[in-house]
């Protein structure tokens, strides 16, 4: 018997080429196309500002909210350093009450899992709730190419697959979306629908609802995700607003949950914490409508067939990271993205990930990589932020967004080899390390006003700074540099003056004593 | 109070009336000013792209050139410049510092300020005997209200200048887009935030749109001339150094 136990060697990312992990373009790219798209700023600008205002609301009106922001980060930062003890609980639990547990190492693996158990209940359809696990596996493309058709029963998630398209919000996949469209995707998509159908939203739901309740009623197999898995008991947990996840997860024979590692939770009393910031920080609701709940199998009772596939897919990768595996806290609640800046322009296409906005661009280079191939796109998903941190103050688990986007910068920087703007660095900081230099090459930039126009500012600036002269001016350098006014006469003069006004309000102030 | 003066590499530059503001004002309320003169950059910009090797010698050079114990606090007209000193400066010690680099910068970040935080929490005032006949509209940056926490600092300071027409400034907290080396990287989508930023300064009807940091309000000022909108930017510390006797001369901005 060999003793040889192999080479260490890190946790593996999402393998490249597989789910929707990576867009086809960086960043930048993308979003030279979707800021032109007024339609969808538009929309985007009108709903982020409406889920905004009303996700303030119903936070600041907890006295404890940021107490109750503590502890969801503390729970899940104690989930994370104790993870794989806490996945074998769960496993042990699920499988004790009568469902089985399944391990994925990859996106790939868990669809082949999910192919498999479909298969074997001979269905050739299936209705799936709305989850952001099989989305970035790509389990729907999968399925579809072994000839068993999936149905999306979440509005929103129906609209975008009935629309050949791709969802672009994590809560509301649908968001770049108007009515006069959805009225437009459901008369040549849903067989049958009534061509008088107008835009009005009750009329586009009853639409999507007559459609949702035959598949329901005929579908014998449901796949799902969760937002929750408890280890200490086995209890796995979806929320959801419109009902059609409680459909799902009751009526089918067969119920199979891919979940993300990182979901899992110690103790059901955890759920107190979650309950609250989840649809507080996503909907701006007190309480998300639906909360389902189910333990393994019971006995005559909801799916007699339960399966649960654990997906890591790059979830350790990220977690072997110590500044990076805060992102694995994520509980989706999308507040982020609402109140993104970069987001609110850009969408979520522009990010190319099934994870778009400020927990995308540090979620997805973890789960996928940043350098799995030339160019990578997602090298450039942590620049797609301004830093403002706004992100940071709107998450529910305390993710500190910000640094985390400056680390992954800096991991890109170190694994990018030497570059133009490497070399650029480096330079400016030999320059500024040595303060004479620093300060001949301020003389230096003060000739520059030469260049500068009439009204002392620079209007078109070389690459790369273009793309900033395009629409902003630049002033000139001035004559003198600060150190510089500082060390001339009239400087000593100033400062002299203010010094004596300065000793003269003194003075003022002891008598007023 | 001996206050050491951190101009900021950018204000240094191409700035300089901000910090010779901040200079002035200091020294008029009573403060020694003292600059120390090798003084250079503190590294915000390598560090916010992503370099952390290279701007070692610049923290190291921060901590040498403010860590002297008679300087009791540390100004810098700049919340993004005070951030970095504050947040980052440690990060990169611990990363690819020594233990006496570790020291250095924990000292000195103790002792930094932003403008507003150094008048209103450590010297204790918000009527600095300015004094600005003029329409102002006020952006909080993002560094200062969401890495400092300045809060409402500066507007209290503004909203004790003599003759101000303060006025409300709509989404302010809502970024202008700049953010280093984003406005270059994603040129355009930090335009779509200049524009929107811009048509609230715009709405205002203000002469001046001021802020703590000269690196945002070269963004929204660049936006600001480019569209020649009439209104004009100015440094926080540029109405505060406007006195009745030595009154900023604001000339009317191109339209």
């Amino acid at each position: 018997m060999s003793t040889f136990l192999g080479m260490p060697a890190p946790p593996p990312r999402s393998p490249y080429g597989t789910g929707n992990l990576r867009g086809d373009r960086t960043f930048p790219a993308a979003a030279h196309d979707e800021l032109r798209n007024g339609q969808l700023r538009r929309n985007l600008g009108k709903a982020t500002r409406t889920i905004r205002g009303k996700r303030l609301h119903v936070t600041g009106e907890l006295p404890d909210w940021e107490a109750l922001r503590d502890a969801g980060s503390a729970i899940k930062t104690d989930t994370m350093n104790r993870l794989p003890e806490l996945l074998e609980q769960l496993e042990r639990n699920v499988t004790e009450r009568g469902g089985t547990v399944h391990w994925a190492r990859d996106g790939d693996e868990a669809n082949e899992i999910v192919a498999r158990l479909v298969r074997a209940t001979g269905s050739s359809d299936v209705i799936k709730v709305k989850s952001m696990a099989t989305q970035e596996t790509g389990l729907n493309e999968h399925l579809e190419s072994l000839g068993i058709t999936p149905h999306e029963t979440d509005l929103a998630e129906l609209i975008v697959q009935l629309a050949h398209d791709r969802p672009s919000h994590i809560l509301v996949p649908a968001i770049h979306r108007n009515r006069d469209e959805i009225r437009q995707i459901f008369l040549d998509e849903i067989p049958g629908v009534d061509p008088r159908l107008d835009n009005v939203p009750a009329h586009l739901a009853a639409a999507a609802r007559a459609y949702l309740r035959e598949k329901f009623m005929t579908t014998r197999v449901a796949v799902s995700g969760a937002n929750f898995g408890i280890a200490e008991t086995g209890t796995l947990s979806v929320v959801e607003s419109e009902g059609n996840g409680r459909m799902c997860l009751t009526l089918p024979d067969t119920l199979i949950t891919v979940m993300g590692i990182e979901k899992v939770l110690p103790r059901y009393q955890d759920l107190e914490v979650f309950l609250q910031l989840l649809p507080r920080s996503s909907t701006g609701e007190r309480m998300n409508p639906y909360t389902s709940l189910w333990t393994g199998v019971t006995p005559g009772d909801g799916p007699q067939d339960f399966h649960l596939v654990l997906l890591d897919n790059g979830r350790t990768a990220a977690l072997a990271d110590t500044i990076g595996r805060a992102a694995l806290n994520c509980i989706r609640c999308s507040a982020c993205l609402n109140v993104c800046p970069v987001y609110e322009r850009a969408g979520g296409h522009a990010y190319g990930s099934t994870y778009p906005g400020p927990i995308g661009a540090v979620l997805t280079p973890q789960l996928a990589g940043m350098h799995a191939a030339k160019d990578d796109p997602n090298s450039s998903l942590p620049y797609a932020s301004s830093l403002c941190g706004a992100c940071f103050d709107a998450c529910p688990v305390k993710i500190d967004i910000p640094s985390m986007l400056v680390e992954l910068r800096h991991q890109n920087t170190e694994q990018s080899g030497t570059t133009a703007e490497k070399l650029a660095m480096k330079a400016a900081a030999a320059v500024m390390g040595r303060p004479k230099l620093y300060t001949a090459a301020q003389k230096a930039a003060a000739l520059g006003r030469v260049v500068g126009g009439r009204d002392g500012t620079l209007s078109h600036l070389p690459a790369p700074f273009s793309g900033w002269s395009d629409s902003r001016d630049t002033p000139a350098p001035p004559k003198r540099s600060f150190r510089a006014w500082l060390a001339s006469a009239e400087g000593a003069a100033t400062m002299r003056a203010a010094a004596e006004e300065g000793a003269r309000h003194g003075d003022d102030h002891q008598e007023e004593k | 109070m001996r206050i050491g003066l951190f101009a900021t590499c950018l204000g240094d530059t191409l700035f300089p009336e901000a910090v010779r503001s901040t200079a002035v004002l200091l020294a008029r309320l009573g403060h020694e000013v003292v600059f120390p003169p090798d003084q250079t950059c503190c590294g915000q910009m390598h560090v916010n792209t992503g370099y952390q090797r290279e701007p070692v010698p610049l923290v190291r050079n921060f901590a040498e050139q403010f860590g002297d114990a008679s300087i009791e606090a540390v100004v810098m007209p700049s919340g993004s410049c005070a951030g970095s000193v504050r947040h980052q400066h440690e990060i990169i010690a611990a990363r690819y510092g020594d233990a006496a680099l570790r020291s250095g910068v924990a000292t000195v970040k103790a002792k930094t300020y932003e403008l507003s935080e150094l008048l209103v929490d450590v010297l204790g005032v918000t009527q600095v005997g300015a004094y600005f006949p003029h329409r102002v509209t006020y952006h909080p940056t993002c560094h200062s209200l969401r890495m400092l926490r300045v809060g409402e600092k500066p507007l209290k300071l503004l909203r004790a200048v003599e003759a101000i027409d303060l006025v409300e400034l709509p989404e302010a907290d809502s970024c202008c887009g700049f953010g280093g080396t984003f406005a270059v990287k994603n040129a355009e989508t930090s335009t779509a935030m200049l524009q929107d930023k811009m048509r609230n300064v715009c709405g205002t009807g203000a002469d001046v749109c001021t802020a703590g940091d000269s690196s945002c309000l070269m963004h929204i000022g660049g936006g600001l001339s480019r569209i020649r909108s009439g209104t004009r930017t100015l440094h926080l510390a540029q109405i505060l150094g406007s006195t009745r006797t030595t009154p900023y001369p604001l000339t009317e901005a191109a339209r």
